[in-house]
């Protein structure tokens, strides 16, 4: 697969202020890229340089084959970019607001409103397309940026922060469209967002940027063993009966180096497979085991890690 | 670019804003006209026959300020008015990363604002002309000669160019300040200074360098001085313009010695004579406009648009 996105080496400063500090990075055709990092880590810098919007200190982005800086027109109109809190013109309809988007590009006005009308089905606001923007909500707004930004017909999605300040549904049917487009079109996607558990489902590989650098990059298994160097061996536990004094009987068991109570049971973190050590502790002691089960590093873990020791 | 445009023409014209500066210059076009008409026969015997027309114009009589007056009262406060949120606007909006991200050269943002903003302004003064010509057909009885025609068309240019400074002024603001009232607030502080206090200043300074004038020629240089500081002012520069268009009599600007003035005679000068007394006024305004722009055009290409 071919390099859509490409940076190298890429920074930007501000006087004394490192924002994106020698930036590399790829996203191949049909990848969804997940963009991590804490807010003003520089994720909006790179994205801006990537658009050409902003002009780079030292290193080369390439997006579609076009260097932003000196070619930025051939980049936009192959770039379909959703801004953080994206704004619309309230006084206008969201149909309107998407033609101005299309004449803008030079789309033919037939072929426009074809476009708009099926994209506003997709997003689900075929009965609103006509309503001033100023009545809409905010999962509207952020509906009707990405119909905005897929009305161009582009290549490659930046999305910074589509799930802001949405509901954890709307976030949710935010990130399901852009999955289903980009697998239904072949977009390649850079999307930033903080909705961890929904990046690591949805992308391809993520990477994490802290302070300006691109700590971490893969996917995000692969992330996993190399940010806690070893396999984790993590567990969940539940069980009925008169549990008193179990706990410390968990935490003798050699191999087990850590055991958290939870809402219902126990999470215990260990060094080994202990599942079978656990389970006839349990049973010696009369008990009954009502669930044991392995649970795998999640992006959470691996995200909060690296910004730690960032 | 024309995209740009369009939109933002169809956005002044379908404003809130665009129709109450509307109804003020419409109610105030209608009332001095008006008022003039009422007196234009005491007026009419002291001007040239010829130039009946313009007094309607001109004429301050009534206890009003003339309509070439109101407009160049006005005229700042729709420029302002269309220029001030321009870019600080769709900043506050969020939409101006997002047009930014299409496809356009960003010049064309600022570059069909601008010209949006001043077809809007050149519609608004067109259409009072017209509502002048219009009402003074009925008032004075007859419809106004050629060179009138000729000398309320250069005024309505120099009244556009007039108010595109202002526009470009508010523009500049619009982009160096992110919050529009910051904007509009120091345009209309811009303006205060350059309408009202200029002139005061410049008759200070004035005073200072030639003080206690003692023979007319101190007299007529230190006019001259305070003249020429009060052209710092685009308002004294629309005013001369305006007054020697309209004005067919008008000969110098500022103060003339009494043998320099001797011999003239009354006569109403040829309109290129006009034209070309007041062609140090209008290059001004047009470079003043330029510059502003320019700025502009220079700072927007230069900022850094974050969402």
């Amino acid at each position: 697969m071919t390099a859509v996105i490409e940076t190298n080496n890429l920074t930007k400063r501000y006087r004394d202020l490192i924002a994106v500090n020698g930036l590399s990075l790829s996203v191949a055709e049909g990848e969804i890229f997940g963009f991590l990092g804490p807010n003003g880590a520089g994720k909006t810098t790179t994205i801006l340089m990537l658009l050409g919007l902003t002009e780079a200190n030292g290193g080369q982005a390439h997006v579609c084959g076009f260097d932003p800086a000196r070619e930025p027109l051939d980049v936009k109109k192959r770039v379909g970019y959703l801004p953080e809190n994206p704004g619309f013109y309230d006084d206008l309809s969201g149909r309107e607001n998407l033609l101005y988007i299309t004449r803008l590009n030079r789309i033919a006005e037939r072929e426009a409103r074809r476009r708009i009308t099926q994209l506003l089905e997709q997003v689900g606001l075929g009965t609103d397309g006509d309503r001033n923007v100023r009545e809409y909500s905010r999962g509207m707004k952020q509906r009707l940026g990405i119909a905005e930004v897929l009305v161009k017909e582009p290549q490659v999605l930046i999305l910074d922060e589509p799930t802001l300040g949405l509901d954890p549904d709307g976030a949710a049917r935010i990130l399901e469209l852009i999955t289903a487009v980009s697998r239904e079109r072949g977009h390649a996607v850079l999307l930033s967002s903080h909705m961890l558990h929904q990046v690591q489902q949805m992308c391809h590989r993520v990477g994490i940027i802290v302070k300006g650098k691109l700590i971490a990059e893969g996917e995000v298994d692969k992330l996993g063993t190399a940010a806690f160097k070893e396999r984790q061996w993590n567990f969940v536990i539940e069980i009925g009966g008169r549990t008193n004094g179990i706990e410390n009987e968990l935490r003798s068991l050699p191999g087990v180096t850590a055991v958290e109570p939870r809402n219902r049971g126990w999470y215990l973190r260990c060094t080994q497979d202990m599942r079978p050590e656990v389970a006839a502790l349990v049973v010696k002691r009369g008990l009954s085991l009502l669930q044991l089960r392995s649970e795998d590093t999640t992006l959470e873990e691996i995200y909060l890690k690296y910004f730690r020791e960032a | 670019m024309t995209v740009v445009f369009w939109k933002e023409l169809a956005d002044h014209f379908s404003s809130r804003r665009f129709m109450i500066l509307l109804a003020i210059i419409v109610l105030t076009g209608v009332w001095a006209i008006y008022a003039a008409g009422q007196s234009i026969r005491q007026d009419a015997e002291s001007a040239p026959a010829e130039f009946v027309f313009l007094l309607l114009l001109t004429s301050q009589s009534g206890g009003l300020l003339s309509l070439t007056s109101f407009l160049g009262l006005l005229g700042p406060l729709v420029g302002i008015m269309l220029g001030f949120d321009a870019v600080s606007g769709e900043y506050a909006r969020g939409t101006l990363s997002r047009v930014l991200s299409q496809p356009i050269y960003r010049d064309s943002l600022i570059n069909g604002k601008f010209l949006a903003g001043l077809a809007t302004v050149a519609t608004l003064w067109a259409s009072i002309l017209l509502l002048v010509i219009g009402l003074g057909i009925v008032l004075v009885g007859f419809p106004p000669t050629a060179e009138e025609l000729w000398r309320m068309l250069i005024f309505t240019i120099v009244g556009i160019v007039y108010v595109g400074f202002w526009l470009a002024l508010a523009l500049l603001f619009s982009l160096l300040f992110q919050r529009t009232v910051t904007a509009a607030l120091a345009s209309l502080a811009i303006w205060l200074f350059l309408a009202i206090f200029a002139p005061l200043v410049a008759q200070i300074a004035a005073n200072l360098i030639v003080p206690n004038p003692s023979t007319p020629e101190e007299a007529v240089r230190q006019t001259d001085i305070a003249a020429m500081i009060g052209r710092i002012s685009p308002t004294t520069l629309y005013e001369e313009s305006v007054h020697v268009m309209l004005n067919p009599t008008a000969r110098v600007l500022g103060a003339a010695l009494e043998e320099q003035t001797q011999g003239i005679l009354l006569t109403p000068l040829a309109l290129a004579q006009s034209l070309l007394l007041i062609l140090p006024q209008f290059t001004t305004l047009i470079a003043l406009v330029g510059v502003c722009f320019g700025i502009c055009y220079i700072k927007f290409m230069r900022t850094e648009i974050r969402a």
